[in-house]
């Protein structure tokens, strides 16, 4: 021990092989005993970047929510973002959430997002475990069905001209059909399925179980986690997707929680008179920039609130997860 | 994937099964949230069965096949109906005469592109943009996945991936909004240099610098998500390499280099490939949303010219040449890049079953 302090911390006491207390204390148990701990230059540096690339991220979410849930007066104060908060207002939230454009496209894409969500996993979920057992009937040529999509798209035209050829033109089902099957979600769905341990099933058909009650019985409440990831890319896809009904939904009054995103906020068109006097031009309220960052606010929450409870497998299957390499 | 075996139902016995894309199980497991195990080599065996009648075989499955009817008539209609709509970019397509009725042209559509400067610039564009993005987005996710894997404190290191990965999960209209509020001409950089006695920032409008906002836009949205592949690798290689390494005196660096990045070249060529194969495809909706701000010079790729020649300008027939053009030539760079792959000796996409 080169230390000469005469009250060595405790920790390091009878530690001869430890150079200094310093040293020592600096030392995260999480680091393998090989490891030399990172230097003082390299800890700042470290330390700056991941703050950076963290605030990157968080600060532009942090001044727009801030932002729609401020005052007009504190929007022109600081010149347009706000990034101290001054009076606080639901003000501009009660304005879009009472009715009138906003309001119903919220609704379109929640419904949209629900219906969409359910039909896509239950059919996944089904395609999934149907070509999940190897040597099953058929189930090559079935996946390979599957597996052409993924290299080979239709291209939008002919895509719009079926869709049209269809009368799905301003039809919700335009937003929800031609996206419903995604080969890839299925491929995670059945590369879970098939790591089930076959013993299980096994024993649940020789007591007479059919493939259906395995499917609903045991594979799926042993795949909750599996599932839960892959509606979550489900849901995320239909809530966010614009493309689709811009293209085929023409009458405005239709439209999902994007593209009345994209019109009023985005391009800045002052949204319509319709509805129940939702716009205020005397005040020019609903120009204001607190309107228009509730509303994208609003486009946001819905993915800030499920999340949380997905995002868990993610990091876990990242520190847990085996890759194929 | 079973390249053109796929008439080879050999079922029966040989329980193997074709050997799928890698990278649906690499993400699977990553995603699953388990360690489950990986599809490439088939999962289970099934144990070598007597040869059985096909009627049997049938009987037996017959559930299976069900469970998979759905999802395959929805992509029998939506996915390959379209494949074969792809016969207008032969026809002088005319919406009220259908297909049915409108007349061949032969590849009249085709030697119209060929000819078409704005054609050729928007393929332009498009692989300037693709090269742009893969030299300054590619890295970016395998430099925060090891900076981010130095990280010793897993409650600190959970805690920044989720805040990371969340942008991801943005849409693009937030995300162009969201720049639009920052970097735009009513943004918020733009007011704090109005402060500072500078006018006329709007990096939103700027066809010059176009190429460096999609592609901040694209860091924004997606680095954080690119890292999820890279950090899963890092977790699966064996700490006992680090250990002899440091015995035999290497350094942090040394460590990553003879270690760690060898440990990621096969989830780095796998995605290099997956690029090479779409590169063709960039940024579709992102694009779209900032063409008009930013005008069409700078921001016509192939898919927008695709939509504003068919849908905007009812041009179906042209379009049609143009997309189809597009998906087979990105099926050829798709296969080609596979094959490159495995004379590196590296396991691509797919393999052969």
């Amino acid at each position: 021990m080169t230390s000469t302090t005469h009250v060595p911390s405790p920790r390091t006491a009878g530690d001869t092989s430890r150079p200094t207390a310093a040293r020592r204390r600096r030392r995260s148990k999480h680091r393998a005993v090989w490891e030399e701990a990172p230097g003082p230059v390299g800890f700042t540096g470290k330390v700056v970047l991941l703050a950076f690339i963290v605030l990157a991220v968080a600060f532009p979410l942090y001044t727009i929510m801030l932002t729609s849930v401020s005052t007009q007066a504190d929007v022109t104060r600081s010149g347009g973002l706000v990034t101290v908060p001054g009076e606080l207002s639901l003000a501009a939230y009660e304005q879009i959430l009472s009715g009138g454009i906003v309001t119903r496209a919220a609704l379109v894409s929640i419904g949209i997002t629900a219906v969409g969500t359910l039909l896509s996993t239950v059919v996944s979920v089904l395609a999934a475990f149907g070509l999940s057992r190897p040597g099953s009937f058929g189930h090559r040529p079935l996946l390979f069905v599957l597996l052409i999509t993924m290299f080979f798209g239709a291209g939008m035209i002919p895509t719009y001209l079926l869709v049209s050829a269809l009368g799905l033109i301003d039809s919700y089902w335009a937003l929800i059909l031609p996206t419903a099957v995604s080969a890839f979600n299925v491929l995670i769905l059945r590369s879970f399925f098939m790591g089930i341990d076959p013993a299980i099933t096994d024993a649940a058909r020789i007591d007479g179980a059919g493939d259906w009650r395995v499917l609903f019985q045991i594979v799926t409440p042993m795949s909750k986690a599996a599932i839960a990831v892959v509606a979550l890319f489900y849901g995320v896809g239909y809530w966010n997707a614009f493309f689709n009904a811009m293209l085929y939904i023409n009458d405005n009054a239709k439209w999902p929680l994007q593209l009345v995103l994209r019109s009023y906020v985005l391009q800045g068109a002052t949204l319509p008179g319709s509805g129940t006097g939702q716009v205020d031009v005397a005040t020019g309220a609903v120009t204001g920039l607190p309107v228009k960052m509730a509303v994208l606010v609003l486009a946001v929450v819905p993915i800030l609130l499920v999340y949380p409870f997905v995002q868990r497998h993610f990091t876990k299957g990242v520190i847990f997860g085996a890759i194929k390499g | 994937m079973t390249y053109g075996s796929s008439q080879d139902v050999r079922g029966r016995g040989d329980a193997d099964d074709p050997a799928l894309a890698t990278v649906a199980p690499a993400a699977a497991s990553a995603a699953a949230g388990t360690a489950a195990p990986t599809l490439a080599t088939g999962g289970p065996t099934a144990p070598p069965r007597r040869k059985v009648s096909w009627r049997a075989r049938f009987a037996r499955d017959r559930s299976l096949i069900i469970m998979t009817m759905p999802a395959v008539l929805l992509l029998l209609v939506f996915a390959y109906v379209p494949i074969a709509g792809n016969v207008v970019a032969w026809q002088d397509y005319s919406p009220f005469l259908g297909i049915a009725d409108s007349q061949w042209v032969g590849w009249y559509n085709f030697q119209r592109l060929f000819v078409n400067a704005a054609f050729w610039h928007a393929v332009g564009n498009t692989l300037l943009i693709t090269a742009f993005q893969l030299v300054f987005f590619f890295p970016i996710p395998i430099a925060m996945a090891l900076l981010l894997n130095s990280v010793m404190t897993p409650r600190v290191r959970t805690t920044i991936q989720s805040i990371v990965y969340l942008p991801h999960f943005f849409s693009w209209v937030i995300v162009v909004t969201v720049f639009q509020q920052l970097f735009g001409g009513a943004g918020f950089v733009a007011q704090r240099l109005a402060d500072l006695g500078y006018d006329g920032f709007d990096l939103m409008t700027n066809p010059d610098t176009f190429l460096v906002l999609i592609t901040m836009q694209s860091v924004w949205k997606d680095a954080g998500w690119g890292m999820i592949i890279f950090l899963a690798a890092l977790s699966t290689i064996d700490p006992a390499l680090y250990e002899a390494s440091v015995v035999d005196g290497a350094d942090r660096w040394r460590r990553i280099w003879h270690i760690t990045l060898p440990a990621l070249r096969p989830v780095i060529i796998l995605l290099l490939i997956l690029r090479l194969g779409d590169a063709l495809t960039v940024g579709f909706e992102q694009l779209i949303l900032q063409r008009g701000a930013v005008g069409v010079d700078a921001s016509e790729v192939l898919d927008t010219f695709v939509y504003y020649q068919g849908v905007i300008n009812g041009d179906w027939s042209f379009a049609a040449a143009a997309g189809l053009l597009k998906g087979i030539v990105s099926l050829v760079l798709v296969v080609g890049a596979n094959k490159l792959a495995h004379v590196f000796g590296e396991a691509g996409v797919y393999k052969r079953a």
